[in-house]
C-alpha cells in the first residue's frame, strides 16, 4: 500500500509536468470549455432569464464537452510511444498509474472550471447570491465526478480506432448522476441555498466520487494489462 | 541447479484469430545472450513482448528465472519499436521519472553521457530525431541495469556511430552477466557474440541452438503443422 502510495505520487509529480510543458492542453481545453459557454449564452438568448436559472447547467455541459479533449489526450500520450506499457514494465501498480492519471485530470478540470465560473457570471448573468465560496467549492467534486470515470475510460478507449466517439459515448451516461448533483450544488451557488440543500447536494457528489474512485482504482488493472 | 533465465513452453500468441507466434519452446541459461532472427511477420516482436510480460500468451508457459514474467518486472528491460517517452519531456525528465517510479539505482547522467545525449538531455523528446530516441531507450535500459534485457530491433534508426555503440553496450552487458535477448535483421553484428541462435518462421521456431555449432535443432517447436501460419484460423 506505501509503495502504491509513494507511485502514485510520482505518476502525479510525471502528469502535472507534462501538463506544464505540453500547456497546449490546458489551454485547448479551456478554449473549448469558454467557447460552449458563449455558445450557450447565444442559444439561450441575451438577457434571457432562462440563462439565469441554467447557468450551473450550461456551466457543467461545457466542462463535460471539453473534459473530453482533455481525457482523450491524456491517454493518447500514454499509448503514442507505448508510455504506459513502458511504466508498467518498471513495474509500477497499475492502481498508482489510476489514481496519478485521475489526479492528474482532476487538477486540469479543476483549473478549467474555475477560470469559467467568472465567464458564466458575465455570460449569464447570474450573479451568484451568497459569494463565489460555495461554486469554488463544487467544481473540485464536480470535477472529480468527471475525472475518475473519465480517466477509467479514456483508459478503455485509448485503443480503438473509433476512441474520440466512444469516449463520449461511454462517459456522459455514466456521469449523469454526478453531473445532477454538480449542478444542483453549483445551481444554490448562484441562486442562493434559502432551503439549506447545498450540504445535501454536495454529499451526493461526494458519495458519487467515492464510488467512481474506488470502482477505477479496482478495476484499472483489467484496462490496462493484457 | 538455477533456474534458466527464460523457459517458454509451447507458447503461442494470437490477435484477432490469427496466431503470430505458436508453438514456441526453448530454454536459455542465465548469462547467454541470445540472436533472434527471422523474415519480416515471423513472430519476433511478438515472442519478445510475450517474454517480456508485455502480452500474456494465449497458450503455452514463460518462465523468468524461475517465476512469472510479470513477477520478474523489476528485472526484466524490453527495448521495442515504441519507446516509451513522453514527447512533451525532456529526455532528463523521462528517465528521471522511470528511475523514481522504478526505484531504479542507476544514474541519470551517467547513462545520458554513456549513449551520448549529454548535450542534449534538456531538450524535449519531440525535438530528437529518430536515432537519438532509440539511444534514449538505451538510456532507459542501462537505467535499470536488468538481468534479462530484451532488444526488439536495437540497430534500426541508428547512425554508423550508434551501431558500434550498440555493439560496445552488448558485449559489456553480456560481460556483466546480463542475459540478452536480441531480436535483429543485423544477423553479422550480433552472431559473433552470440551464444544462442534461434530461427522464426512464420511463427514458428524452426530452429534453435547454442551459436556456432552445426546442428542448431534442439530444441524446437514439436508438431509442426503445415502451411503459412499467418493464414491459420481457428
Amino acid at each position: 500500500m506505501k509503495e502504491i502510495l509513494r507511485q502514485c505520487t510520482l505518476v502525479v509529480r510525471k502528469e502535472l509536468l507534462h501538463l506544464w510543458r505540453g500547456r497546449a492542453r490546458l489551454v485547448a481545453t479551456a478554449a473549448f470549455a469558454f467557447a460552449n459557454l458563449v455558445v450557450f449564452s447565444f442559444a439561450g438568448g441575451l438577457h434571457s432569464e432562462a440563462l439565469r436559472t441554467n447557468a450551473a447547467g450550461f456551466l457543467w455541459v461545457g466542462i463535460l464537452l471539453a473534459s473530453t479533449l482533455a481525457l482523450g489526450e491524456s491517454f493518447r500520450v500514454e499509448v503514442q510511444n507505448n508510455a504506459l506499457e513502458a511504466m508498467l514494465l518498471l513495474p509500477v501498480h497499475p492502481a498508482a498509474i489510476f489514481y496519478g492519471k485521475a489526479i492528474g485530470n482532476l487538477v486540469l478540470l479543476t483549473l478549467v472550471g474555475m477560470v469559467m465560473i467568472p465567464f458564466s457570471v458575465v455570460l449569464f448573468d447570474a450573479t451568484p447570491a451568497g459569494g463565489l465560496g460555495r461554486l469554488f467549492l463544487t467544481i473540485p467534486f464536480g470535477a472529480a465526478a468527471i475525472s475518475a470515470p473519465g480517466t477509467m475510460h479514456a483508459a478503455l478507449s485509448s485503443r480503438a480506432r473509433s476512441r474520440d466517439v466512444l469516449l463520449p459515448l461511454l462517459l456522459f451516461p455514466l456521469v449523469v448522476p454526478g453531473l445532477v448533483a454538480a449542478v444542483q450544488a453549483t445551481q444554490l451557488g448562484f441562486v442562493g441555498d434559502a432551503m439549506g440543500d447545498y450540504g445535501d447536494w454536495l454529499t451526493v457528489l461526494a458519495g458519487f466520487c467515492v464510488v467512481q474512485w474506488g470502482l477505477g482504482g479496482l478495476l484499472f488493472s483489467f484496462v490496462v494489462e493484457e | 541447479m538455477a533456474a534458466p533465465a527464460l523457459l517458454a513452453a509451447g507458447v503461442g500468441r494470437r490477435f484477432l484469430g490469427r496466431w503470430a507466434v505458436r508453438n514456441v519452446s526453448f530454454e536459455l541459461p542465465t548469462g547467454a545472450l541470445l540472436l533472434v532472427h527471422g523474415a519480416n511477420g515471423a513472430g519476433k516482436t511478438t515472442l519478445l513482448r510475450v517474454l517480456a510480460s508485455a502480452l500474456s500468451p494465449t497458450e503455452g508457459s514463460v518462465s523468468v528465472f524461475g517465476g512469472t514474467p510479470s513477477g520478474a518486472r523489476a528485472r526484466v528491460s524490453l527495448l521495442s519499436h515504441a519507446d516509451g517517452h513522453y514527447d512533451e519531456l525532456s529526455g532528463r525528465d523521462n528517465l528521471e521519472a522511470a528511475r523514481r517510479l522504478g526505484n531504479l539505482t542507476g544514474n541519470v547522467g551517467e547513462v545520458l553521457a554513456r549513449v551520448g545525449l549529454a548535450t542534449r538531455a534538456d531538450d524535449p523528446v519531440r525535438q530528437y530525431s529518430a536515432g537519438m530516441r532509440k539511444r534514449l531507450a538505451f538510456a532507459r535500459v542501462l537505467l535499470k541495469s536488468p538481468a534479462l534485457a530484451l532488444f526488439d530491433e536495437p540497430y534500426a534508426a541508428l547512425d554508423a556511430d550508434g551501431h558500434v555503440l550498440v555493439d560496445t553496450l552488448f558485449r559489456e552487458l553480456h560481460a556483466a552477466g546480463t542475459t540478452l535477448v536480441v531480436s535483429t535483421h543485423q544477423v553479422g553484428r550480433v552472431a559473433p557474440i552470440s551464444t544462442h541462435t534461434a530461427e522464426l518462421a512464420s511463427g514458428r521456431l524452426v530452429a534453435f541452438g547454442r551459436a556456432g555449432t552445426d546442428a542448431p535443432g534442439e530444441p524446437v517447436s514439436t508438431a509442426l503443422p503445415t502451411g503459412n501460419l499467418a493464414e491459420e484460423r481457428p
